[in-house]
């Protein structure tokens, strides 16, 4: 039982490349921290300084109430889960869970209790006698949670657990791993770049990219109220909408509130608070004219993508891949509807579903 | 995994064989054979006639106290320089696997020593340490080590192994670098979580993991002493003194090429290809079951 808390967080390697720029926060007693973020964006890194398999070029590590800086990974009392399982191939599933605790010179007995108890609960008891290779990739990553609850540390550490697994394993192991550590109650962060995986297991979310946090919260916060549109795009499947506005733009649509005052900015809409009218309708609030590229059917949604009609009529270019082309919106609508590529679609929503960013995009602009 | 090709042809997976079957024929089965035949042959002192004398050739054989004391210097010579080649290329590659700058370097160092042919080796092995021209065989006498590896029989040996091992470290420490460098990072990491230390996860972790690649190397090693050390041998010591490192390969070249007993020679190579098939046999039989994970 422990809270871990990161003071100022830096770490530089030897060729001068800052991986980590200076990061704080805290994770509760009992919590459930998810690091989030692109590749690349230093959430590893983070934990791996954490886990003490990466030094720390300045700032704190506080776990437990100890500064664990100069602590080697062995004393700091944390589990960790590898991305790839990092089983040890030569020994049999009840050695991978038994190693740990002989090399702490427990009491045979005791081994034996903690790893029948950790296969009990991960449902491994048939398997003790087997060798990694033999086991499913599910059945080895619930090895691997049980190599961290036998130890039962004060905190646990997931570095993408989930990602080796197919998608339908992916579900149930993260439904599990949540029950099991509510149920451990120990301190747990968890490194992934799925954000479906990060709101459903978090009880803090930090959000991460090119080594900063753009923002720390509980999950639901974080998308109701996005801090910056790296967040906005990122937190939300599909992405928000991103519309860069100039003043006049932004003056007209936020006419008689606080936020019309604005230069310029980033006019922020979540596809599911977009709804869709016939062309012929006019309604108050925001509205968008679309003319509709592409329809995904999924079952139970639909998602359209328009293309916003220009000033000058011309459709607009993708710039790059992965991004949403200037000018395109995504729509989210119940699955029954479903308009024919080319038409063209009203899009609206209540004003107050409406997000802004400064035109940068680092700050966000409320009331 | 099994794995097996489907050919539409009856003949082509035979013409694929072929070569592989022509080298081993060539190389192997025919020289064996001949040996074979040979060691049941006397060759008159001329060379001009062979007459069939049967098993004589190795009753005569076992019958020589000599025979039994270069199969017991065998056993030393071959058992000192699998051990000492394979764990010192191990402690080296151990190092080279580390996060070194200068680790580059080093490996390329390592591998220098394989391109030395073994007679050349012995011949450099022998000029540091001839006991009157050695350059470091004089210093030793110099500090009152009567060093004399050309009377003194374990002289010699350690010589000659010194010299063996030199030259199969770079083979082995290849092998091992590339067995260290495929054992996941993760993996070692997870034992340091673990609560084991660097020597801990050394011999628990490491070392398991790389026990294909030392069973391997093994048994190439153990081939290594048995046939490819002659050079060596010959250049420093010439199987002396008084046959202190004679080994069965040295003795098969010196009765049948020095001696002119064909047949003796001969009925020494088939004792000694034996003696290495079934060491083979034994160490894939036992040995290697050990190792699979």
């Amino acid at each position: 039982m422990a809270n871990v808390v990161l003071r100022n967080v830096r770490k530089t390697y030897p060729g001068g490349f800052e991986a980590i720029k200076g990061i704080d926060f805290e994770v509760g007693d009992g919590q459930f921290c998810v690091l989030v973020g692109p590749s690349g964006c230093g959430k590893s890194t983070l934990l791996r300084m954490v886990a003490g398999l990466e030094t720390i070029t300045s700032g704190e590590i506080d776990i437990g109430g100890r500064i664990v800086n100069q602590i080697e990974p062995a004393e700091r009392d944390i589990a960790m889960v590898f991305q790839n399982y990092a089983l040890y191939p030569h020994m049999t599933v009840y050695n991978n869970m038994a190693y740990g605790l002989r090399n702490r010179g427990m009491a045979k007995p005791e081994i034996e209790t903690r790893v029948q108890e950790a296969a009990r609960i991960l449902e491994i008891g048939p398997m003790l006698d087997r060798k990694p290779r033999q086991l499913s990739g599910g059945q080895r990553q619930r090895v691997a949670m049980g190599r961290a609850i036998v130890r039962q540390p004060k905190v646990f550490l997931f570095d993408e657990p989930l990602s080796n697994l197919d998608a339908k394993l992916r579900i149930a192991m993260r439904v599990e791993i949540r029950k099991l550590q509510r149920r451990l109650a120990t301190t747990a962060i968890y490194v992934t770049h799925d954000q479906l995986e990060a709101m459903t297991l978090a009880d803090i979310l930090v959000v991460m990219n090119g080594g900063i946090v753009e923002q720390i919260g509980n999950p639901l916060e974080i998308y109701q109220k996005p801090a910056t549109t790296f967040v906005a795009s990122f937190i939300g499947a599909p992405p928000m909408n991103l519309i860069p506005l100039d003043g006049a733009e932004l003056h007209a649509q936020f006419a008689g509130d606080s936020r019309s005052e604005t230069e310029a900015g980033i006019l922020g809409i979540r596809p599911e608070d977009l709804s869709i009218l016939p062309a012929s309708e006019t309604v108050g609030g925001f509205a968008l004219e679309l003319m509709v590229d592409a329809i995904e059917r999924v079952g139970p949604e639909t998602f359209i993508y328009g293309a916003r009609a220009h000033r000058d009529g011309k459709p607009a270019i993708s710039r790059k891949p992965g991004e949403l082309p200037p000018g395109e919106v995504i729509v989210r609508v119940p699955g029954q509807i479903a308009p024919a590529i080319g038409e063209r679609i009203v899009a609206t929503a209540p004003r107050d579903k409406l997000h802004l960013f400064s035109a940068d995009g680092r700050r966000r602009i409320d009331l | 995994m099994e794995k097996s090709a489907y050919f539409k042809g009856r003949l082509l997976p035979y013409l694929l064989l072929v070569p592989q079957l022509v080298i081993t024929f060539l190389f192997f089965y025919w020289p064996a054979s001949q040996a074979l035949w040979q060691s049941f042959l006397r060759e008159d002192a001329f060379g001009l006639s062979s007459d069939f004398i049967g098993l004589e050739n190795y009753q005569t054989l076992f019958a020589q106290p000599e025979y039994y004391k270069s199969m017991l210097t065998t056993a030393v010579f071959s058992s000192l320089v699998a051990v000492l080649s394979l764990s010192i290329a191990l402690l080296f590659a151990t190092q080279a696997d580390k996060n070194l700058k200068a680790a580059p370097a080093f490996k390329t160092f390592m591998i220098w020593p394989y391109a030395v042919a073994p007679a050349v080796a012995g011949v450099l092995w022998i000029f540091m340490f001839h006991p009157s021209l050695g350059t470091l065989a004089r210093p030793l006498r110099a500090m009152g080590f009567d060093w004399n590896p050309l009377l003194n029989g374990d002289h010699a040996m350690a010589l000659v192994v010194m010299a063996a091992v030199w030259k199969q470290i770079s083979y082995n420490f290849l092998f091992f670098l590339a067995g260290l460098q495929a054992i996941p990072k993760s993996v070692i990491e997870a034992g340091a979580i673990d609560g084991a230390g660097p020597m801990r996860r050394f011999w628990t972790i490491v070392f398991p993991l790389l026990s294909p690649t030392t069973f391997f190397l093994l048994v190439v090693n153990v081939v290594y002493v048995f046939f490819d050390t002659f050079g060596i041998i010959d250049a420093v010591s010439g199987g002396g003194p008084a046959g202190a490192t004679t080994t069965m390969v040295y003795k098969v070249y010196a009765d049948g090429r020095l001696g002119g007993d064909l047949g003796g020679s001969a009925a020494q190579s088939v004792v000694l290809m034996v003696i290495v098939i079934a060491m083979t046999a034994i160490q894939f039989r036992y040995v290697e079951r050990r190792v699979q994970y």
